[in-house]
């Protein structure tokens, strides 16, 4: 469970994050939505230690987050940033074996290498696994960086905008790895997601953000509410039913 | 070609040239030739390894191929450090004074310099890495501007003796100062082996390397301190060598096409020495003295670094 207490956090005197106490739940996707600005990418960082906090506490497994040793952790969390732009030469393959990292400390050893394998097997990536980073398309590469992710074998993954860049089948078939993920290996995923339709269809729970400050945390059938969402997006959002699926309309 | 393959062809032509250097018209007084070459040689190596070896750790810590140490105002460090003593002292004391201690407070004032300059910047939040260089180019610049004052006021001849150490040039390394640089480095490489495994991984960028568990900010600020004395070792020994390292590690990393950094530091320590005691040997033999190594070194690599930005531009 992660679970966070009081968190501040501003930047040059902007309050970006307000006093946030939350807890996520241990095998569930949670998703962070709201609108730009609302603070949902610099929370994930903080979580995932990539920003220091300015006050509060954050815990994983009842653990300080600030008092754990980094490599630990490194077993542990993993984040996935939306923009991941590198100059160095890699192929997929490699680029996969980097998860391995905490584990082997750059030696990877043959149940490190199944382990890549399986996570380019579980991203569909096999037939470009040999081919460069910066010869792949946009979507290519996001299903790179998550197989790494996969690979990295965390009991907690968080991913900022796992869907940039992903047309619908590869984000359908993101969300549905991940759903897997969540319910045949009892991970836990928190992830930042703009269409408040992914989020509808694929999370357990949904945190609502604006502001800086939560709105609303709960199960996905309370947080996907006309009230609810307008509140967040100053929106009138329509709510239709289908497959027992709650779909916003707002166009 | 294999990584192992190209490596030994790198090492077989270092080799090569350094026999080159060492035998080729070797007539005369060989009892007092051949320790004075061999002394210059092993000097042109460590430094070109030095060299070599910090500016792919700071290019890897940057992330980006056209960044040097020199940026942190190191070198011009060195030239304030030693216009600094002719303009207070006078010429004859640069001449006169024993050259361990010059070496030693020159070494000292530069790390103690990056040390102050880390501290400070590693203090707050604010430890963006490109706030580090944009902070150390200007007090680069700054060191510069306060050299070439004080070169203005002073008399010409005592000008001459300063300018003599603005450039890199082996003819009169001094031995003891080759065993004493040998001893710095090796401590040096000593403490850098903990952190070596971390380099492939801090090529992925700050946030990829705190999510695989490396402590960004602990490794960072050892590995810059590494740079700094490595670079300062090589300035007090040699002289200034910009573009050294910026051709060498990007040649190394064409050469090689590889991320390990193990492969990438051989081979750019190789290529370093390739290119410095060969510019040495020409420096010698083609133009007989009527140059120095930096002039050459520089120019080859103001053109390659023109090639570099134009290659960059076309990809952008």
């Amino acid at each position: 469970m992660v679970d966070l207490k009081g968190v501040f956090k501003a930047y040059n005197k902007k309050m970006v994050i307000e006093d946030v106490n939350l807890s996520i739940q241990k095998g569930k996707i949670t998703s962070f939505i709201g609108p730009n600005g609302a603070g949902k990418s610099t929370l994930i960082s903080m979580v995932s230690r990539l920003i220091a906090k300015d006050e509060g506490i954050i815990t994983i497994d009842g653990e300080d987050l600030s008092k754990s040793k980094d490599e630990e952790l490194a077993k542990k969390i993993s984040i996935l940033k939306q923009s991941n732009t590198m100059n160095v030469k890699l192929t997929v393959k490699e680029l996969v074996s980097f998860g391995r990292f905490p584990h082997s400390k750059g030696r990877l050893k043959r149940f490190d290498w199944m382990k890549v394998e399986e996570a380019i097997n579980y991203m569909e990536l096999e037939p470009i696994q040999d081919k460069y980073i910066d010869e792949l398309s946009g979507g290519q590469r996001q299903r790179a960086y998550i197989a790494m992710v996969l690979a990295q074998d965390t009991e907690y993954i968080l991913l900022d905008e796992p869907l940039n860049n992903l047309d619908m089948r590869h984000s359908v078939q993101i969300m549905k790895t991940l759903r897997r993920l969540v319910d045949e290996l009892g991970k836990t995923i928190v992830i930042v997601i703009h269409d408040i339709n992914f989020a509808s269809c694929y999370s357990d729970d949904i945190v609502a953000l604006k502001d800086g400050k939560i709105v609303k945390h709960g199960k996905t059938c309370d947080v996907i509410d006309q009230c609810v969402l307008k509140d967040i997006y100053d929106m009138d959002i329509d709510i239709q039913e289908i497959d027992n699926q709650r779909i916003c309309v707002y166009f | 070609m294999g990584y192992k393959k190209k490596t030994f062809i790198l090492s077989i032509i270092a080799i090569l040239l350094i026999l080159l250097y060492i035998f080729y018209q070797l007539t005369g007084n060989i009892g007092y030739i051949l320790p004075r070459r061999i002394i210059k040689v092993v000097a042109i190596i460590l430094t070109g390894g030095s060299i070599a070896f910090a500016t792919t750790i700071f290019m890897t810590i940057t992330n980006n191929r056209i960044l040097t140490p020199s940026i942190m105002g190191i070198d011009s460090l060195y030239m304030l450090t030693q216009t600094f003593i002719v303009f207070i002292f006078g010429s004859k004391s640069l001449v006169m004074m024993n050259s361990n201690i010059n070496y030693l407070l020159s070494i000292s004032v530069m790390v103690i310099f990056s040390l102050l300059f880390y501290r400070l910047l590693f203090k707050g939040e604010n430890n963006n890495i490109y706030f580090l260089l944009l902070i150390g180019m200007i007090l680069g610049t700054f060191f510069s501007s306060f050299t070439s004052f004080m070169q203005v006021l002073i008399d010409p001849n005592e000008f001459m003796v300063a300018q003599d150490k603005m450039f890199a040039s082996v003819n009169n390394v001094n031995t003891s100062l080759v065993y004493l640089s040998i001893i710095l480095i090796v401590l040096v490489v000593l403490y850098y082996i903990r952190f070596h495994r971390y380099l492939d991984v801090l090529a992925l960028g700050k946030d990829q390397a705190t999510n695989l568990g490396v402590p960004y900010n602990y490794v960072v600020k050892r590995l810059l301190i590494i740079v700094a004395i490595l670079i300062s070792i090589a300035t007090a020994l040699i002289g200034p060598l910009t573009f050294l390292g910026l051709i060498v590690v990007n040649v190394a990393h064409e050469f090689m096409k590889t991320y390990r950094h193990a492969y990438i530091i051989t081979a750019s320590v190789l290529i370093s020495i390739i290119a410095i005691v060969g510019g040495q040997f020409i420096v010698e033999k083609v133009f007989v003295f009527e140059t120095t190594i930096s002039v050459i070194i520089n120019f080859v690599g103001g053109i390659y670094f023109i090639y570099l930005l134009l290659k960059e531009n076309k990809s952008w």
